[in-house]
């Protein structure tokens, strides 16, 4: 079956076995989003370290309702920003946002997507896009006001 | 009159495509929109190839007959259910704007010291039910927001009935207004509209219908629903996208204040004031959707020779065929009525381990389309602890076939995602 493209084993794995799962203290941004479409939910928090300058993804754990393809997304997105300055993981973060949008076009870097390259199908199916995508653009919004009160930077 | 499916499904063009890599169409989404035949398609390209023009206003022969092209549809929508006149039928984009349409028409009316019945304020109530539709639902929080009034609702049983225990309680002398849906677009529910219609009237309260699902799938007659506003839609019955219907009484119609203002909904215009077109006019600003509503005459005209008696007898067949088959699979709970009384096509249902995305996406591998979700029913679905569902839904052009392949693809969806 085509749909193999779409739900590859490495999805499934982390769907049936996520990574960083549950929501965890200290934390210093916590959000909310929603994919109001299917009502698929995600809380997510972000905590930082400022180790001058850059500060680091120290961790990030969440709580998800939604289908495997929102949860499994999750899952790849928190072991590939964990432990990595926030610039950096703003770049990765970025990387698979093309992927999504390539409609399947693009060959993804598995140096720099590890995991989330099992994602590329996904990109072939409109309906789908917003489910890979909800963890990434939680994070991206929680690490965002999470710069502004450990840092005061405006993200 | 019987239906033959196989020469309905001759009329359904699309029914002929090959999806996702060569897999027959199994169109299982008509409650989201339906599909159109042949005949609806000819009525519409038929309009523009030889009777484009705009209407009431061209002086020419084409205009004549686009003109009798969208006042013939408002005359064949009155009929098709049961209205006094076409006076009493104002069309409108979808259902959405035809609820809206009441909707700000109270809110001006409130805003201007319109007549009383439509003004609302502070401890005025209106009244909806948790299985609606957000079409049915925003729009009347929107006017609550406006005037000051409360929004009350009626509960959903565990069984996916609306719970009447405490209908003399939500219906009382402050009732403006009770908007319900006829049939729910996710249970499939059939709602006591007549019963609380005679309450809501007792006390002065005004009654609108959402019959989106209903009105494509059994003859409804606004005399006998006792609403005083009936809401539906042209492409949920076979007619065209863009199109929608608002019935209403007459003498309510040349009582509400306008909604939209613009051309063609007005008698007199000066600079600092305007009187209004008769109804249906007054409600018609602008240029209207005249090959959509060629399009609706032509579904209609379709539907009646396709014989309306004859497709509620099919779907029924069809829906006591799925609930059996969907009843056996374990895991599959379905949501609201498991039995086939009062009770329309859309089945919604939940599959233990399967997320309804996932659910929807093999299904659309083998060809079969379904929604997933919490269709446009987010509190529906809150209310009974479900996150979202996927729903299949069924017309006059499916089979019995098409019954037993969603029930084999659905357990395909269950071993794929190693639950069964």
């Amino acid at each position: 079956m085509q749909i193999e493209s779409l739900y590859q084993e490495i999805i499934l794995d982390h769907y049936r076995n996520p990574h960083h799962r549950g929501l965890r203290e200290p934390f210093d941004a916590e959000v909310h989003h929603v994919n109001p479409t299917c009502g698929d939910e995600v809380t997510l928090r972000v905590t930082l370290k400022d180790v001058g300058g850059d500060p680091v993804v120290t961790d990030v754990s969440y709580d998800t309702l939604g289908c495997s393809i929102s949860q499994a997304s999750a899952s790849v997105m928190a072991d590939l920003v964990i432990g990595k300055p926030v610039s950096e993981a703003m770049r990765i973060s970025q990387e698979f946002l093309e992927l999504m949008q390539s409609k399947g076009t693009a060959q993804p870097d598995e140096d720099v997507l590890e995991d989330a390259v099992a994602f590329a199908g996904v990109s072939k199916y409109p309906a789908r896009i917003k489910c890979a995508l909800l963890g990434w653009m939680a994070w991206k919004d929680a690490t965002g006001q999470a710069l502004e009160t450990t840092t005061g930077q405006a993200s | 009159m019987t239906l033959d499916v196989g020469t309905v499904r001759k009329d359904f063009p699309i029914l002929d495509r090959k999806v996702r890599g060569g897999r027959p169409l199994i169109y299982l989404d008509s409650a989201n929109t339906s599909q159109k035949p042949r005949q609806v398609i000819d009525a519409i390209s038929g309009f523009y190839e030889r009777h484009n023009a705009n209407i009431h206003r061209a002086t020419h022969e084409l205009g004549e007959e686009a003109t009798e092209a969208y006042e013939g549809a408002r005359i064949k929508v009155a009929g098709f259910v049961g209205a006094h006149d076409e006076s009493e039928i104002v069309f409108t984009k979808n259902v959405s704007e035809a609820i809206n349409l009441v909707a700000y028409s109270m809110g001006n009316a409130s805003a201007a010291g319109g007549p009383e019945r439509f003004r609302l304020g502070p401890g005025d109530e209106i009244v909806v039910t948790e299985m609606e539709h957000h079409s049915n639902l925003v729009p009347w929080q929107l006017l609550c927001q406006r005037t000051g009034a409360t929004l009350r609702w009626f509960g959903v049983t565990a069984d996916g009935r609306l719970d009447l225990s405490n209908v003399d309680d939500l219906i009382t002398e402050r009732t403006k207004l009770v908007s319900l849906v006829h049939q729910s677009n996710v249970l499939g529910t059939f709602n006591p509209v007549r019963l609380i219609a005679d309450k809501a009237h007792a006390v002065g309260a005004l009654v609108l219908a959402d019959a989106a699902q209903s009105v494509p799938h059994i003859p409804v007659s606004v005399p006998d629903l006792g609403a005083d506003f009936l809401g539906f839609t042209g492409h949920k019955l076979c007619g065209p996208t863009g199109i929608g219907v608002l019935w209403a009484r007459r003498q309510l119609l040349d009582e509400m204040p306008p909604f939209l203002g613009g051309g063609e909904m007005i008698e007199t215009v000066w600079m600092d004031r305007t009187t209004f077109a008769a109804p249906p006019h007054k409600f018609e600003a602008g240029t209207m959707p005249i090959a959509e509503a060629a399009g609706l005459s032509a579904a209609i005209d379709y539907l009646n020779e396709t014989g309306r008696d004859a497709i509620a007898r099919h779907e029924e067949e069809l829906l006591t065929d799925a609930l059996g088959q969907l009843g056996e699979i374990k895991g599959l709970r379905i949501l609201g009525p498991a039995e086939a009384v009062d009770r329309g096509t859309a089945i919604s249902f939940e599959v233990d381990g399967v997320h309804p995305h996932d659910v929807s996406q093999v299904l659309d591998e083998l060809g079969i389309a379904v929604r997933a979700g919490h269709h446009c029913a987010w509190p529906l679905h809150r209310a009974l602890g479900v996150q979202a569902s996927t729903r299949a839904s069924f017309y006059l052009y499916n089979t019995h076939e098409e019954v037993a392949a969603l029930a084999a693809g659905i357990r395909q969806a269950q071993q794929f995602f190693g639950v069964a």
